[in-house]
């Protein structure tokens, strides 16, 4: 260990002074920090963990526990879980009252289903709760090398640390807990943390101990260390902390970057030392748990109304049994001596009818209890498993750049993907990739620069094809002809180009595109304003947060930074000529080539560093140079930074901002660069009030220190500013397309810049030239608090109002509104008064943008559409901003992508790349719909084919409550025998393959309205179960009446019609399964077949065990169904006569209302497809919504543009496009 | 295809070309079939040819089922003879129920049946009960099968009630209301006026029951002995498993009509002999003003005379074909050819271009 601290100090502290002012500050002793009152109370004290084994000082141990259930409260907690679902609870009702007389069938029969069913999601729970319980133990028996006393470390569980303990973590390990740093391998007592897991932020950040525990670098010093930290109780804030650290007689501040929190990784540290100071549950990452919200999807709300109206119709038969009991038992029964009417219980007493009826109405509401599907839930849960599955499974959803797959992680909402209709997506890391590139600056009113952004190559390319296409009279028709080449020359122009861009260059530096040989090479020396020039490359090196590594391969560096913007940055300063190569605690390093001719390091102190935050939207440093003068570097939203200008300082704004524009609407990130040059008796003043704010503690810290930063960060003088593009992701605009094809929506909520977001708008193609752009922003007004309220809301009403207006005067079918708000305005169209016509408003647009909203306005946003319009609503983002709005969507989609893990773990659903989101809705969400919707029809049709035939035999049996089945039948009818087939439609069913669901995105279309599962269908498939219920019965008892059912003379009993029915039953159901599939794999052929035979299997088997358990069903398949001809012969009829009306009905359905999907099948199964291509291709192109965004509107809008001049006059034409 | 679809359609290819990165990354998804639910499958669809030639065939298959049904039933050879009024004395007509519980009148009573038609044997004897509720859940469930089976187990009378024990705690056997209420009219049958036929009541119920439900060692104990009595008596010196009009008359009838074999009469009738029914007219259904009736019926393969079958097939077969012409016609007339694109809904409402 000593061999790698020297190896360390070799390479990074040769020229470390600590003379530096350090951020944190010694206190004088006796007056500490007020850490009183409530939120304050944590006393740890440091290598004492024994004190924190009694009260009052006990704190949690560090072992974890995210399970929901443990041995003792898995039972109570999980079926209380179970039992919460109405249907569920009804079942155990029916189970409970089955062990009294007047259940109509055996305890066991009552009671197996609800086991199986509940038993079956309890061990879902049971195995979900398990794995949780095995990572748990994974980390919580994680060894830690702990201090157990007298300088010896030693190693432990990672549960058994507890609070006060001093530990060891060594490189690339998490940190076992939230720890107080306090020294490190390095001699100035910093590390670098990676806190991916946390905020899934990969760049490192820096933490530092305080100086006063540096000596505390070995096994030995901690022999007799002791030491007492007060500070905030546990709570969620990862980015805050307060505390104090008593040592010696001495009080110290802490702040957060001595906070080491756990599940965060040590890198590029040997080792550190630290205390914990909060254990288990109390880490701030353990407090940060959340819940995620749970979601039901669409399908299953309304199959909730299905179960209360099952539920009604339950008890409106069951009312009518008691009430035919009821008279029976009133005038029947007396006269019925075979059951000596005189010697009855209460169930049967004919002299007291009506309570025989009360108990008569539970017997039904249990007999009855097969119209409620008691599998259902159970199945759907299944399915939607597999379904899953499938998700992850997906190879095509799989990104082979970042490795992720997409990832299904709450199943319950498959379907719900099927029915969007409008996205709400995130701009930054979804549409682009969050990778910077260099591109542009402004210098002293100078742009420099000349590589062009995507915007613009699309813009070219666009105008290029606009040209190409436009001369031939049959241009337009080779158009028609050939969609597809014309689409592809135009949506991939980034493939096109960039190889191009490539070749004629060096090799392509990550983050680099900038292209003028003005500033390259040291040429910039030669420039006018050399002096403005080397400003500017300085801040771009110095005003940073970034810490340089090492590059072995190339000799350089790369850098991690807190952003890629200041990763770009660095990048291009570097390749200025402004190497920044070494940071320590006070001071930067820039190895600079080409100042003065000979290349020199310099060393600029930094004495402050105003951090940026969304608030500020800037950042600053003051560094002292090698002269020793003070200056104040500040780089930052050039809005802000404008404001911020020296009345000396404005010297370039009208240049600057000029560029500022161009490079917005070029697509690109700006940001504007400034400094300040300060006195020292200036600085040393501010700095004192800084140092004051800094050490200030309690929730005002935060506030303090903007307001002292905000002190200094004036008069500032304007240097230029720096143009960086952010890329936008592969298949982006094609994706956009082929969605806004299947009918979806596509809503942009972005923290961008109005400019921004338009340029990004035209390069995914949601803007064209040729839309009306509406543009909505709150006036400025002098005016303040309420009058300025309601003057600005007067205007945007009018806004509203008159954009409003003009898309119901517009006559042109075609013409294509944006609307493009931003955040201002938004918060007052959010208002409840104004929200209604906004979103009137905004529904009338084809693309609507949001820009400069914050995290709260996209929630809301999402939630304002998903109630507003009532339609189903998915929002897909990557960043923690996103989360609000992933929450508040019917359908939350994460991106996997680099920005983080809040967002995914947020999600519902996450994918690695904004275009994995086509598959995923139109290919899983099509299928998944059309399963569940089917699915659940089913089963309704099935239970009630099934429970209305009980129902009917009541009335041959004086509603006396007896069925005609044996109760094992009943019993296997939900689990055993009808429900397999049923999975395997939810699970396998495919109306058109993968690529026809991508290639006729319309199709999508039958989910959003709802084709499949509304009102008619689903009352359509009760009709049928009733239909099928009075044939089954009817067919079956006057088939089987009273004569002989077979040559050697026997009647029928009630255990031969019942299972004479029951076998009918089962083929019919089975039969209808097989009638409604389209997709017979070996797996379904297996499953309804197989449960067919299953049946036969069963009927065997139980006619061969005793005859004390099977009763009057012993042998009778042997003996008598299956040597008797009518047997078979009423099956075939029974089953032809309950499907034929269906079959005819989807015949005619087929013939006279065929859906789409119906004529594609035919189509692909005449193969014409294969065998008349151009058909095919026309049709492909002719199916998608009629959609104004996207490329291929563009190309209508301008085709429809050419043939509206074409018919005027074609030589008109051929004039104007020469 | 082209640029167009080949972003659209990810080509198989990537599936199998990334194997070297499988190993590299193992959150890639596995490549087969299954998982990518690209499994081969037959997707059957409903042509024009196939709707026609399935209700062609099913209309093909029922009809003659149908006709040979029909036929099968009208061969049976069925005499139905509703005696429960007749055998009243007519000076009793009013007080049937005390005509039936007094048991010092003599029950016994003639029947005269004429053969319609020739009956070959075995001849069928039934007797047919209605409105009576042998399907009643008390009544269903008042019985132990485990008594029935085994000697050793007479105690077991449990679900018998309320014909358990009798008044002083010893085990019924056979326990439980559908012994207790046993059928006990008799038949006794001549040719003419003197030839006696026989009959056979072995072999009337089913081998199972009798093998292994009624204990060839089970005899009846206090069987009917209590002071109210319901129905017919046992031979007590005849095992349960010989006594076959018991066995028969527990597997309970599904509805409240039904008929029980009461016999087989191994000598054929010819068209107009008469038959001389001499009965024992004891059961009571004059309570509950159910019907009684004796049925002399021959069999077919298909099982005793009923129409209904051969009716319903004859109509699900006939509308087959219904459908089937009509379909015909359909498609022949108002001809939407399949895979026709002009069907599909952006062509029908086509978009304004």
């Amino acid at each position: 260990m000593a061999g790698g601290r020297i190896r360390e100090k070799l390479r990074w502290s040769k020229i470390y002074s600590f003379s530096c002012i350090r951020p944190s500050v010694q206190l004088d002793s006796d007056n500490p920090p007020s850490l009183q009152g409530p939120g304050y109370s944590r006393v740890v004290y440091c290598n004492q963990p024994h004190v924190h084994r009694k009260k009052p000082f006990r704190y949690p141990t560090n072992c974890i526990s995210t399970t929901k259930y443990n041995v003792i409260t898995f039972f109570p907690k999980a079926i209380f879980e179970q039992f919460r679902r109405v249907a569920n609870l009804y079942f155990l009702l029916a189970a409970v009252l089955s062990l009294t007389p007047v259940t109509p069938f055996s305890a066991v029969s009552m009671i197996a289903p609800v086991v199986f069913v509940v038993g079956l999601s309890m061990a879902k729970e049971a195995l979900e709760d398990w794995r949780r319980f095995m990572q748990d133990m994974k980390v919580n028996l994680r060894k830690v090398s702990v201090h157990k006393g007298g300088g010896q470390f030693g190693h432990k569980n990672s549960q058994n640390i507890r609070v006060g303990d001093i530990v060891k973590v060594e490189k690339d390990q998490f940190f076992p807990a939230d720890l107080l740093l306090l020294s490190s391998s390095y001699d100035d007592g910093i590390c670098y943390v990676e806190t991916m897991n946390l905020d899934g932020e990969t760049n490192l950040k820096v933490k530092r101990s305080l100086e006063v525990t540096l000596p505390l670098e070995e096994d030995d010093c901690f022999k007799e260390f002791r030491g007492t930290i007060r500070c905030e109780d546990p709570n969620p804030g990862l980015y805050s902390f307060v505390g104090n650290f008593e040592y010696e007689r001495q009080v110290y501040a802490l702040d957060p970057s001595q906070i080491l929190l756990r599940d965060s990784k040590l890198r590029n540290t040997t080792y550190i030392y630290g205390v914990v100071i909060f254990a288990g549950h109390d880490s701030k990452v353990m407090q940060n748990a959340t819940h995620l919200p749970s979601k039901r999807s669409g399908i299953e709300k309304k199959m909730d109304y299905i179960i209360y109206i099952l539920f009604s119709l339950l008890v409106m038969i069951s009312l009518i049994s008691s009430i035919g009991f009821a008279v029976m038992t009133k005038i029947g029964m007396p006269k019925w001596w075979y059951l000596q009417p005189n010697n009855t219980t209460n169930l049967y007493d004919p002299s007291k009818a009506a309570t025989a009826g009360i108990f008569h109405l539970v017997t039904a509401l249990i007999l009855y209890g097969y119209l409620i599907p008691i599998s259902l839930y159970v199945s759907i849960e299944i399915v939607k498993v597999l379904q899953a599955r499938f998700i992850n499974d997906d190879i095509h959803m799989y990104d082979e750049e970042s490795g992720n797959p997409a990832q299904s992680r709450t199943s319950n909402l498959n379907e719900e993907l099927g029915q969007v209709d409008t996205i709400l997506t995130d701009k930054t890391g979804t549409l682009t990739c969050n990778e910077m590139d260099f591109l542009k600056c402004s210098i002293a009113g100078v742009s420099y620069g000349v590589g062009s952004s995507e915007v613009e190559i699309a813009a070219v390319k666009q105008m290029a094809s606009e040209a190409l296409n436009a001369p031939s009279q049959h241009g337009t028709q080779d158009l028609w002809e050939n969609p597809a080449q014309f689409g592809s020359s135009e949506i991939e122009p980034v493939n096109l180009v960039s190889p191009i861009v490539g070749k004629d260059k060096k090799p392509h530096i990550k983050g680099f595109s900038f292209e003028d040989e003005r500033l390259m090479h040291g040429n910039w020396t030669k420039e006018p304003k050399a002096d403005i020039i080397l400003l500017f490359m300085r801040i771009l090196a110095l005003c940073h947060t970034a810490i340089p590594e090492p590059n072995v391969e190339t000799g350089g560096f790369n850098y991690e930074a807190e952003s890629p913007d200041e990763g770009t940055f660095l990048v291009a300063a570097r390749e200025f000529g402004f190497e920044f190569c070494k940071r320590t605690q006070s001071s930067v390093f820039i190895h600079e080539k080409h100042m003065s001719g000979i290349p020199t390091e310099r060393e600029f102190k930094i004495l402050n560093l105003l951090e940026f935050n969304s608030k500020r939207k800037r950042m600053s440093v003051v560094v002292r140079d090698e002269l020793g003068l003070i200056f104040l570097l500040c780089k930052g939203a050039d809005s802000v930074i404008c404001e911020r200008l020296s009345k000396d300082g404005k010297m370039y704004e009208e240049d600057t901002r000029k560029h500022l524009n161009e490079y917005g609407e070029a697509g690109l990130r700006t940001l504007a660069l400034a400094y300040r040059k300060l006195g020292e008796l200036e600085y040393s003043t501010w700095n004192a009030e800084f140092l004051k704010a800094k050490t200030t503690i309690g929730p005002y810290r935060e506030t303090q220190l903007e307001r002292v930063a905000d002190l200094i960060e004036r008069d500032l003088i304007l240097v230029g500013a720096t143009a960086v593009e952010d890329k936008l992701q592969k298949g982006v605009p094609q994706c956009i397309d082929k969605l806004a094809q299947a009918g979806l929506k596509i809503w942009v909520l972005t923290g961008d810049k109005m400019e921004t977001a338009i340029n990004i708008g035209f390069a995914c193609s949601l803007l064209r030239q040729g839309m009306k752009q509406i543009c909505v922003s709150a006036m400025d007004v002098d005016l303040s608090g309420q009058d300025a309220k309601l003057v600005i809301k007067e205007n945007m009403l009018m806004q509203i109002s008159n954009a409003s207006q003009m898309i119901k005067l517009e006559k042109d079918p075609h013409a294509a509104f944006a609307l493009i708000i931003d955040g201002k305005a938004l918060s007052y169209a959010l208002e409840d008064d104004m929200k209604k016509r906004f979103l009137n408003l905004a529904v009338a647009c084809a693309s609507v943008i949001c820009c400069r909203v914050s995290p709260k306005q996209k929630a809301l946003v999402t939630r304002l559409v998903k109630e507003g319009t009532g339609k189903t609503t998915l929002a897909i983002g990557d960043g923690a901003n996103d989360v609000g709005m992933i929450q508040e969507a019917d359908i939350g989609v994460g991106i996997s992508g680099v920005e983080g893990m809040q967002a995914v773990m947020a999600s519902d659903f996450s994918i690695a790349q904004f275009r994995f989101l086509e598959r995923l809705l139109v290919v899983h969400g099509h299928w998944c719909y059309k399963r569940i919707a089917q699915m659940i029809c089913y089963f309704f049709y099935k239970n009630i084919a099934f429970g209305l035939t009980i129902f009917y035999f009541e009335a041959y049996t004086g509603f006396s409550g007896q069925s005609i089945y044996d109760d094992w039948y009943m019993l296997l009818f939900n689990v055993i025998l009808t429900s397999l087939p049923v999975i395997s439609l939810g699970v396998f069913e495919q109306d058109v393959p993968a690529e026809v669901c991508l290639q006729f995105p319309a199709l999508y279309q039958q989910g959003p309205k709802n084709l499949f599962f509304d009102w008619y269908r689903i009352f359509g498939w009760m009709g049928n179960g009733l239909y099928s219920s009075l044939v089954i019965f009817f067919l079956t008892i006057n088939i089987l009446d009273k004569q002989a059912f077979r040559a050697s003379g026997q009647t029928a009993d009630m255990a031969i019609v019942g299972t004479t029915m029951f076998t009918a039953i089962i083929w019919t159901v089975n039969m209808q399964i097989a009638l409604t599939m389209s997709h017979f794999t070996w797996i379904q052929h297996l499953f309804v077949w197989g449960s067919i035979a299953t049946w036969y299997v069963f009927l065997l088997g139980y006619g061969l065990s005793s005859p004390l358990f099977s009763k009057d069903e012993y042998r009778i398949l042997m003996e008598a169904l299956a040597p008797s001809p009518i047997y078979w012969i009423v099956t075939l009829l029974v089953t032809a006569a309950c499907t034929i009306p269906y079959l005819a009905h989807i015949s005619y359905q087929r013939t006279f209302h065929p859906m789409d999907h119906h004529v594609i099948q035919e189509i692909r199964y005449y193969r014409k497809d294969v065998e008349d291509q151009h058909m095919w291709k026309r049709e492909r192109r002719k199916a998608r919504q009629e959609t104004k965004i996207g490329f291929t509107a563009g190309v209508e809008a301008k085709i429809r543009h050419l043939r509206g001049k074409l018919q005027k006059k074609v030589s008109t034409l051929t004039v104007q496009t020469a | 295809m082209n640029g167009y679809t080949s972003f659209s359609v990810a080509s198989p290819s990537s599936g199998f070309g990334a194997e070297a990165a499988a190993t590299r990354n193992s959150k890639r998804p596995k490549y087969s079939r299954f998982t990518q639910q690209e499994l081969p499958a037959c997707k059957p669809i409903l042509t024009p040819g196939w709707v026609i030639s399935v209700f062609t065939l099913v209309g093909t298959i029922f009809i003659p089922i149908g006709t040979v049904s029909l036929l099968a039933s009208n061969k049976v050879v069925e005499l139905v003879d509703r005696y429960d009024t007749a055998c009243v004395p007519p000076s009793m007509t009013d007080d049937k129920v005390g005509y039936i519980q007094n048991d010092a009148i003599k029950k016994t009573c003639t029947r005269m049946l004429k053969v319609t038609k020739d009956m070959d044997q075995p001849i069928y004897v039934y007797y047919q009960l209605d409105n009576f509720y042998q399907n009643h859940r008390r009544y269903v469930k008042s019985r132990n099968d485990e008594q029935l089976r085994d000697a050793s187990k007479a105690n077991e009378t449990s679900g018998c009630d309320p014909e358990k024990t009798t008044s002083d705690g010893t085990p019924i056997v056979p326990c439980g209301l559908i012994a207790w209420s046993l059928f006990n009219d008799t038949y006794k049958f001549n040719r003419g006026t003197n030839e006696m036929l026989n009959v056979n009541k072995n072999g009337i119920s089913w081998k199972s029951d009798r093998k292994h439900k009624f204990g060839s060692d089970v005899y009846p104990r206090n069987f009917q002995t209590g002071n109210l009595i319901g129905g017919g008596k046992l031979n007590a010196t005849k095992s349960l498993s010989e006594q076959e009009d018991l066995i028969v008359w527990m597997r309970t009838a599904a509805l409240p009509t039904f008929r029980k074999l009461y016999g087989k009469i191994e000598v054929d009738l010819k068209e107009n002999d008469i038959v001389t029914v001499t009965l024992e007219n004891n059961y009571n259904t004059y309570s509950f003003g159910g019907k009684k009736k004796l049925v002399l019926s021959t069999a077919t393969w298909l099982g005793g005379k009923n129409n209904f079958l051969g009716i319903a097939y004859l109509t699900v077969g006939g509308l087959c074909f219904l459908l089937a012409t009509a379909f015909t016609l359909v498609y022949l007339v108002n001809a939407r050819k399949p895979a026709d694109p002009a069907h599909l809904s952006w062509n029908k409402n086509p978009p304004m271009h």
